[in-house]
C-alpha cells in the first residue's frame, strides 16, 4: 500500500532533471536558485525562468512549507489530496498532501517533505508532503 | 493598426447533437462547417481561410484534406477550449493584411460517445512536456486544477458554494427554454450543494457537461458581410494570453482575464458598463466568477456577491450570461467551449436568441474564454462585438 493509496506513476527525467530524480533516489529534495538574480523557482530549469541567466545552482531545500490551496479528489478511489504547497524558500509547488487526515487539511497549514515511492523498477520516488506534527 | 472594424462574423452555425456514436470526429468538423457556410449564405468556394485547433482529429493539414479545401491562409493556434475566440481575432487580423477574405473556423468532438471522463480522469498530455513530469505524478484531472482555484478564493475572499451555485442556477434558468441543452432543469442552490463533491469545493453541479458536437463561424470582411441577408455582426476589439505557473510566483486568484480584459476594451473603445451581454467560459462555475471580476464586471474578491440573486438571469439580473444554457447545462463539445460562447453572443446580436431570454437592444456583446487548466497553465481571449 502506497501511502498515498494510488499507485504513483513514475516521472520521466530528461537531461535537465536528472539530477534531480537521481538526488530524489537518495532521498535528498533538490531546487534551483539563480545566482545571479539570487530567485529560488519551481520545477528546476537551467536557465533561471526569472532572468534567463544559466549560472543556476542545485541547492538542497528545507522540505518545509505551508500550504497555499488544496482540494481532495473524491471521486478517486480512495479519494487523495493535491496541493500547492509555498516552499520555505519562496516557490510553489503542485504537490500531493499524504499521511493526512483529508478532512482537516487547511490553507496556512504547515508540512513537512515525504518522499513517495512510485511504480516501476528502480524509479525515483516523488516528493510529497504531510502535515507537520500528524 | 486595430482589427475594430475590420471584420465580420456572417456565419454561426451550433450541431444540435450532443452524443454521436453514428458520426466520425471529422464528420462533426464538416457538418458544422457546411451549417456555417449555409448559415452565412455563401458557398465552400469562398472559403479561403481555415481555423482549427487542438480538438482537430490530424490537426489542420488533416482536417483541410478531409474537408477538400483550398485556402490561402491557415491558423491552428491552440491554447485550450478558447481557441475559437482567439482565432477570430485572428481572422480578423489576416482579413485586415488581405490574406483571406472569408474565414472558418471549426470546433467539433466526440468525447461523450468514447466515454472520455475529461474533468475526474488525469490525462497525460504531450510526454515531452518540460512541466509533465512535475505534474503526472500527482494526479491533476482538470475538476482539481480547478478547484484549487475555487478554494484559495473562497479563502481569500470568503467566497461561499452557495454564491458559486448562483452561476449553475442562471445557466439552468436559460437551458429550460434550449431543447437542445443536456441539462434542461431548473436547479436551485441547495441542488447544486447538496450534488455530490467532486474536488473540494466544487460539487458536482459545478462542472459543465460532457457532450459530443460542435459549432463552426465565418469571418468576412466588411465589403462581403455588407452583401449578405443577415444582421452585421461586428468585431470591435480582442485580447490574447496565456497564464502559467511563473516559476513558482502563481496567484491563482486572477485569470489571464485581467490581462485580456483591458486591451479587447481599448481597442473596441467601449467601457464594461457598456456591455449587454456576456458568453463567459463557464467549465466549472469558478471559471465564471474569476472571469467577472477579472474583466472589470465587479471588484476582485466581490465576485460571489454580484453572481448571487440571480444577477446573471436574462430578464432579472444586471447581467445576462450564456443564455444558451452555456457549457454548464447546455453543450461542451470536445470539452471546449470556445466556440459555443462565439455562437450564443451572435445569436443575441442577431436577435436570434430564444424569445425567453433574448436581451433587448443587444447591441453589445462581450465573449471571453479559459482554456486548459486554470491552476497550471490556461489560455485566455477576449473578443468584444457590435451589432451594427
Amino acid at each position: 500500500m502506497q501511502p498515498t493509496g494510488r499507485a504513483v506513476p513514475a516521472p520521466h527525467p530528461d537531461a535537465e532533471s536528472q539530477p534531480f530524480w537521481d538526488a530524489a533516489a537518495q532521498g535528498r529534495f533538490l531546487i534551483k536558485r539563480c545566482t545571479s538574480c539570487g530567485e529560488a523557482h519551481w520545477f528546476p530549469r537551467t536557465l533561471c525562468p526569472f532572468c534567463w541567466s544559466d549560472k543556476t545552482e542545485w541547492i538542497e531545500g528545507s522540505g518545509t512549507g505551508t500550504i497555499y490551496s488544496w482540494t481532495v479528489m473524491h471521486r478517486a478511489k480512495p479519494p487523495y489530496a493535491v496541493a500547492y504547497v509555498e516552499l520555505a524558500e519562496g516557490p510553489r509547488m503542485l504537490t500531493n498532501i499524504v499521511e493526512c487526515d483529508l478532512d482537516r487539511l487547511h490553507i496556512g497549514q504547515q508540512v513537512e517533505l515525504v518522499f513517495t515511492p512510485t511504480s516501476g523498477e528502480d524509479t525515483p520516488p516523488v516528493p510529497m508532503f504531510r502535515p507537520i506534527g500528524g | 493598426m486595430t482589427i475594430r472594424g475590420a471584420a465580420y462574423i456572417v456565419g454561426a452555425f451550433e450541431h444540435p447533437t450532443r452524443f454521436a456514436p453514428d458520426k466520425s470526429h471529422a464528420q462533426l468538423h464538416a457538418e458544422v462547417a457546411a451549417g456555417a457556410i449555409a448559415d452565412a449564405g455563401l458557398s465552400k468556394a469562398d472559403i479561403d481561410g481555415y481555423f482549427c485547433s487542438g480538438d482537430a482529429p490530424g490537426g489542420l493539414q488533416s482536417l483541410l484534406n478531409y474537408l477538400n479545401l483550398e485556402v490561402r491562409h491557415v491558423d491552428s493556434t491552440d491554447i485550450g477550449g478558447v481557441s475559437p475566440i482567439v482565432q477570430v481575432a485572428h481572422a480578423a487580423e489576416a482579413i485586415a493584411l488581405g490574406k483571406c477574405n472569408v474565414a472558418l473556423i471549426t470546433l467539433a468532438g466526440r468525447p461523450k460517445a468514447d466515454d472520455v471522463r475529461t474533468g475526474t480522469t488525469p490525462r497525460i498530455r504531450h510526454a515531452a512536456a518540460p512541466d509533465v513530469q512535475w505534474e503526472y505524478p500527482y494526479a491533476i484531472p482538470t475538476a482539481v486544477s480547478y478547484a484549487l482555484a475555487a478554494q484559495r478564493h473562497m479563502y481569500e475572499f470568503g467566497t461561499t458554494s452557495e454564491q458559486l451555485a448562483w452561476i449553475k442556477v442562471a445557466a439552468s434558468h436559460h437551458a429550460q427554454h434550449n431543447p437542445n441543452a443536456v441539462l434542461r432543469d431548473v436547479v436551485t442552490v441547495e441542488d447544486v450543494v447538496n450534488s455530490p463533491m467532486v474536488a473540494d469545493p466544487l460539487h458536482r453541479l459545478d462542472c459543465c457537461v460532457i457532450s459530443d458536437g460542435g459549432g463552426a463561424v465565418i469571418v468576412a470582411r466588411p465589403e462581403i458581410a455588407r452583401k449578405l441577408n443577415r444582421p452585421l455582426v461586428r468585431v470591435l476589439g480582442a485580447g490574447e494570453t496565456t497564464k502559467h505557473q511563473a516559476g513558482g510566483k502563481i496567484d491563482l486568484t486572477y485569470t489571464g482575464a485581467a490581462r485580456t480584459g483591458p486591451i479587447a476594451f481599448a481597442e473596441a473603445g467601449v467601457a464594461v458598463s457598456d456591455i449587454k451581454y456576456v458568453s463567459l467560459y463557464d467549465s466549472f462555475t469558478i471559471t465564471v466568477l474569476l472571469q467577472l471580476e477579472d474583466l472589470g464586471f465587479c471588484a476582485k474578491g466581490k465576485g460571489g456577491a454580484f453572481v448571487a440573486d440571480g444577477n446573471l438571469i436574462s430578464g432579472v439580473g444586471r447581467l445576462p450570461f450564456n443564455t444558451d444554457g452555456g457549457g454548464l447545462c447546455n453543450n461542451h463539445p470536445a470539452n471546449r467551449g470556445g466556440i459555443t460562447k462565439i455562437i450564443e453572443a451572435v445569436r443575441q446580436l442577431r436577435g436570434e436568441a430564444h424569445p425567453a431570454v433574448q436581451v433587448a437592444n443587444c447591441d453589445l456583446a462581450l465573449v471571453h474564454g479559459t482554456g486548459g487548466q486554470l491552476a497550471t497553465r490556461h489560455g485566455s481571449g477576449t473578443l468584444i462585438l457590435e451589432r451594427e
